[in-house]
């Protein structure tokens, strides 16, 4: 077990190295003058040397990626420009916010869509079923900052139960993980039915059941326990879209975390910032699927031998 | 004759198709298994033999499936059982087997905790010691050498051969009466299918356990079994003792089947076969369902479906025109 | 009992010949029966015309300023209200039709057609072509969803025909390994060794003999494809990085009349609805196909 997590920490080196360089070329690849960018229309040359020089854009390629990596490994995010602060501490504030909502979701929509999901295969071509899958197709079909602003339109501005936006309160993160959560919930439920039905059909449930275990304990401990390894992997994939939907439901309601900051910093070509962040997102997707690779393997045992 | 166990009385399963629609799979079987008695229980797939034993089992699914008649197992009638007292009875007095022992234990489960599901079940108040050793006890039964190791095993890790001891050590750590086995060594090579069926008759004689082994290998139950049904599309078409059956084989189908295994040393070049296939269910000839393949047919086979008649001593046979019959005309 | 079975295969199969049927009348049938998959595709059907007609029907000129009209709510003489400016909605989301469902359609054909050629390319040679091909699939699989889109947007800046290139991009990766797969499984069945060994060319035998075998795969996520593509578009619409607030394009608008939410909820309404059960049709659509190409599935 402790071998194959130190394979797959092995197996990202690569990869992040490569990601590393895409990143970093990001700003190169800017049509046109990238310092002319950065400084805006107005600048005079020597301002835009002066950014061109801050940026390093005036030195070759290779220590430039040097330069820029080992700060990174040190905690050097780059600074910002609009803010005339650096990246690190713009993250500071927002890193646990964005965090704190991403958890919130995923905890939420894995739940209901593993309740769904289950009930629905268990009941399967019956009223439960329908209704379980019709709020499925409903929610992958939802674009998350309409769910987001007719919420607010409903549960803040009509009947104020919850804030428009912000984040006084644990109240204020209740919509936005709503929203957030809604396409990752309909997803799950319908892999968890379609796994369920699967699993359900197989031999070793016949097994299980003639050895006399009332049905609760075939359903939960058997066949949910073997789809469990299929939710795994589909929910490790969905969190690129929540990472990308922290991204529209920060916006929608105006919550000062990382998504917003990545919306802002492109509106202001702020790029150092965007990098940063866009590098950050990555790893954090990276990490995410790491540890999800780890729990499959615990409850696969099939898997640690390959 | 030993203790009756099982008694099957006019059992008749039905699935829905459609919304209206049921189609016979079962269609009226009557039979019973005796104490230490291995019956074999014989046909082609889809003749409802397996159906039979899932019936037997309750094992069916309840939406679709109509079950009638009457099984008596220890004086209980089976079919009126209330859910939670069928589940003590499986696993416990009532075991299965099956025909895939790779995908009939649960993958992500080690051989240990799927032995003590089984145990623990059906008998509380076992501390966890004790547990162990029923288990470790079970897989010696069975014969395998280093039960501790294999207990720690994941299915995958062990080959078909061991999953089906495994299983048979499952499906007797409670110490049933009666033991289903359906196709229990179909999938598994030739050499490993005979230590499976010598390991089972050397449980039917230690345990004094009644066996019904369902199959579609005449090899199989000549080798192991006491006496023998042969089901033909959800009906019974003989039954014999075994070595009756193999030595005056009554019913056109029987005959057919005995034909068409190979015997060695023997110097026919075309093997003879039953012509035409098992009749769909949902589309079962009148009357003797065996007769549009039966060479023997008269044209009144196909108007009444005819009843299982005595035709010798414990020598049962559905034809009007079984050997004996066609011998005396 | 093997015997038995070839013994009347002959007769059986005459027998049966005058029920099968041509496979795509099959094909119609089977689907016709899900009546939510019909219901899809009848939506789709009505979407893509109004698409291509939308722009010379709308009650009103969807750009046409009324200062008397503000911000005004849904009534009969502006059935979905109208804007800030007092333009009417509904000649708006009518003739936004063809801007969103173009672009979400455009960089779903363009982004499929790129997965397509290069994972047959993958599938098909194999070796180092198809390490070399998935391994950069996988280093666009570590940007998450959207994100790459959004990084593209953020390089080129914004505008429709950025953030088509930048759905197309982000759709490569996806359909190379869905090619990639059913190719690989295409390859092992006998007709294809059967074209290889009478001497078709690579080509040949790529275009001719596996590529129809992957297009089960290909259609349904094509059809599952467009819906994303849509909410992708609309998303990054609504996050500024797509239309200008000056076309009429579901997202725009819809992030327009985010700011009038309080006074003016029939602005947020109505296009998002529009793009709900636009999505909604092709997810329909794309699971009653994939139910009836492959049944097993369901």
């Amino acid at each position: 077990m402790g071998k194959y997590v130190v394979k797959r920490i092995l197996s990202m080196i690569p990869l992040l190295f490569v990601i590393s360089i895409i990143i970093f070329m990001f700003i190169h690849l800017i049509p046109g003058d990238a310092a002319r960018q950065v400084a805006g229309a107005t600048a005079t040359a020597g301002e835009v040397e002066a950014v061109r020089k801050q940026l390093g854009l005036d030195q070759p390629l290779v220590p430039q990626y040097i330069q820029w990596v080992t700060g990174i490994l040190q905690g050097d995010l780059g600074v910002s420009y609009t803010n005339n602060t650096t990246v690190a501490e713009l993250f500071a504030p927002r890193l646990p916010i964005t965090i704190y909502l991403t958890i919130c979701s995923i905890t939420w929509s894995v739940l209901f869509g593993i309740i769904i999901g289950v009930v629905a295969a268990i009941n399967r071509g019956r009223a439960l079923d329908l209704i379980g899958m019709l709020i499925a197709i409903a929610g992958i079909s939802l674009p998350n900052f309409w769910l987001g602003l007719q919420l607010m339109q409903i549960f803040s501005v009509n009947l104020g139960i919850f804030p428009t936006g912000g984040l006084e309160d644990w109240r204020g993160y209740i919509l936005p993980s709503v929203a957030m959560g809604a396409g990752i919930m309909a997803i799950l439920a319908r892999v968890t039915r379609s796994s369920m039905i699967e699993n359900l059909g197989k031999d070793y449930i016949r097994t299980a059941r003639a050895k006399g275990l009332p049905e609760p304990r075939v359903i939960m401990v058997h066949a949910f326990k073997n789809s469990s390894i299929d939710i795994i992997t589909v929910t490790a994939l969905q969190i690129g879209a929540l990472i990308a939907g922290s991204v529209v439901v920060e916006t929608v309601f105006s919550i000062p975390g990382l998504g917003r900051l990545l919306v802002d910093s492109i509106g202001f070509r702020d790029y150092e910032v965007v990098q940063a962040l866009i590098l950050f997102f990555s790893f954090e997707y990276m990490v995410i699927n790491l540890l999800a690779d780890v729990l499959y393997a615990v409850i696969n045992p099939r898997v640690r031998y390959e | 004759m030993a203790e009756k166990l099982l008694e099957v009385k006019d059992l008749k399963t039905e699935f829905k198709r459609g919304k209206k629609e049921w189609i016979t799979a079962v269609n009226g079987v009557s039979f019973d298994v005796h104490a230490g008695e291995i019956v074999g229980l014989v046909g082609e797939s889809g003749c409802g033999k397996s159906v039979t034993s899932l019936s037997v089992m309750r094992l069916h699914n309840k939406l679709s499936t109509r079950i009638t008649g009457d099984i008596v197992f220890g004086g209980k009638h089976i079919l009126d059982l209330p859910e939670a007292e069928m589940q003590s009875i499986r696993g416990n007095e009532i075991s299965m087997i099956f025909q895939e022992p790779m995908s009939a234990l649960d993958p992500i489960m080690r051989i240990e905790n799927q032995l003590i599901e089984a145990i623990s079940l059906h008998n509380k108040g076992l501390s966890k010691d004790e547990v162990h050793q029923r288990c470790v006890s079970a897989l010696k039964l069975v014969g395998i050498p280093e039960p501790e190791m294999t207990l720690r095993n994941y299915p995958h890790e062990l080959s078909g051969g061991m999953c089906q001891r495994v299983m048979i050590a499952m499906a007797m750590s409670c110490e049933p009466k009666l033991l289903i086995a359906d196709e229990p060594t179909t999938a598994l090579d030739v050499t490993i299918q005979a230590q499976i069926l010598a390991l089972m008759e050397d449980i039917r004689n230690k345990r004094n356990t009644g066996i019904l082994m369902i199959t579609h290998d005449l090899g199989v139950v000549a080798e192991t079994c006491s006496r023998v049904i042969v089901m033909y599309a959800g009906n019974i078409v003989e039954e014999a003792p075994v070595k009756e059956l193999f030595a005056n084989p009554q019913h056109p189908y029987t005959q057919g089947l005995i034909e068409s295994v190979p015997k060695l040393g023997s110097r026919v070049h075309r093997l003879p076969s039953i012509p035409g296939s098992v009749p769909d269910l949902a589309a079962m000839p009148s009357g003797c369902r065996f007769a549009p393949r039966c060479k023997y047919a008269q044209p009144s086979c196909s108007e009444k479906l005819p009843d299982l008649v005595q035709v010798g001593e414990n020598h049962r046979c559905a034809c009007p025109f079984h050997a004996n019959a066609r011998k005396g005309a | 009992m093997a015997d038995t079975k070839q013994a009347t295969a002959g007769t059986v199969a005459a027998e049966e010949l005058p029920k099968a049927q041509n496979p795509t009348v099959q094909f119609i049938k089977k689907f016709l029966r899900r009546k939510t998959a019909v219901a899809g595709l009848a939506f789709i059907i009505f979407i893509l015309i109004l698409a291509v007609i939308g722009p010379s029907i709308t009650p009103y000129d969807p750009n046409a300023y009324d200062y008397s009209a503000i911000l005004a709510s849904p009534s009969p003489t502006h059935i979905w209200g109208t804007d800030e400016f007092g333009r009417d909605v509904f000649s708006r989301i009518i003739a936004g039709t063809q801007l969103s469902l173009g672009t979400a359609l455009t960089a779903s054909v363009l982004g499929t057609a790129g997965g397509v050629v290069l994972g047959l390319i993958a599938g098909f040679f194999g070796g180092i072509i198809d390490s070399i091909i998935m391994r950069i699939c996988d280093v666009m699989f570590a940007f998450p969803s959207i994100l790459l889109a959004i990084a593209i947007v953020a390089i080129i800046g914004p505008g429709i025909t950025n953030i088509m290139i930048g759905l197309a991009v982000f759709t490569v990766p996806s359909f190379a390994r869905i090619i990639r797969g059913a190719v690989l499984e295409v390859r092992g069945e006998l007709y294809v060794e059967v074209a290889q060994s009478i001497g078709c060319s690579p080509v040949r035998t790529m275009f001719v003999h596996i590529f129809p075998g992957t297009m089960q795969a290909l259609i349904v996520n094509f059809t599952m494809n467009v819906g994303g593509s849509i909410l992708s578009a609309s998303s990054l619409s609504f996050l500024g990085f797509g239309a200008s607030v000056t076309q009429a394009e579901w997202g725009a608008i819809l992030s327009q009349g985010r700011n009038y939410l309080a006074i003016a909820p029939h602005l947020v309404l109505f296009p998002g609805l529009v793009i709900f059960l636009t999505v909604l049709a092709f997810n329909l659509f794309g699971d009653g196909l994939r139910d009836t190409l492959d049944p097993k599935l369901n």
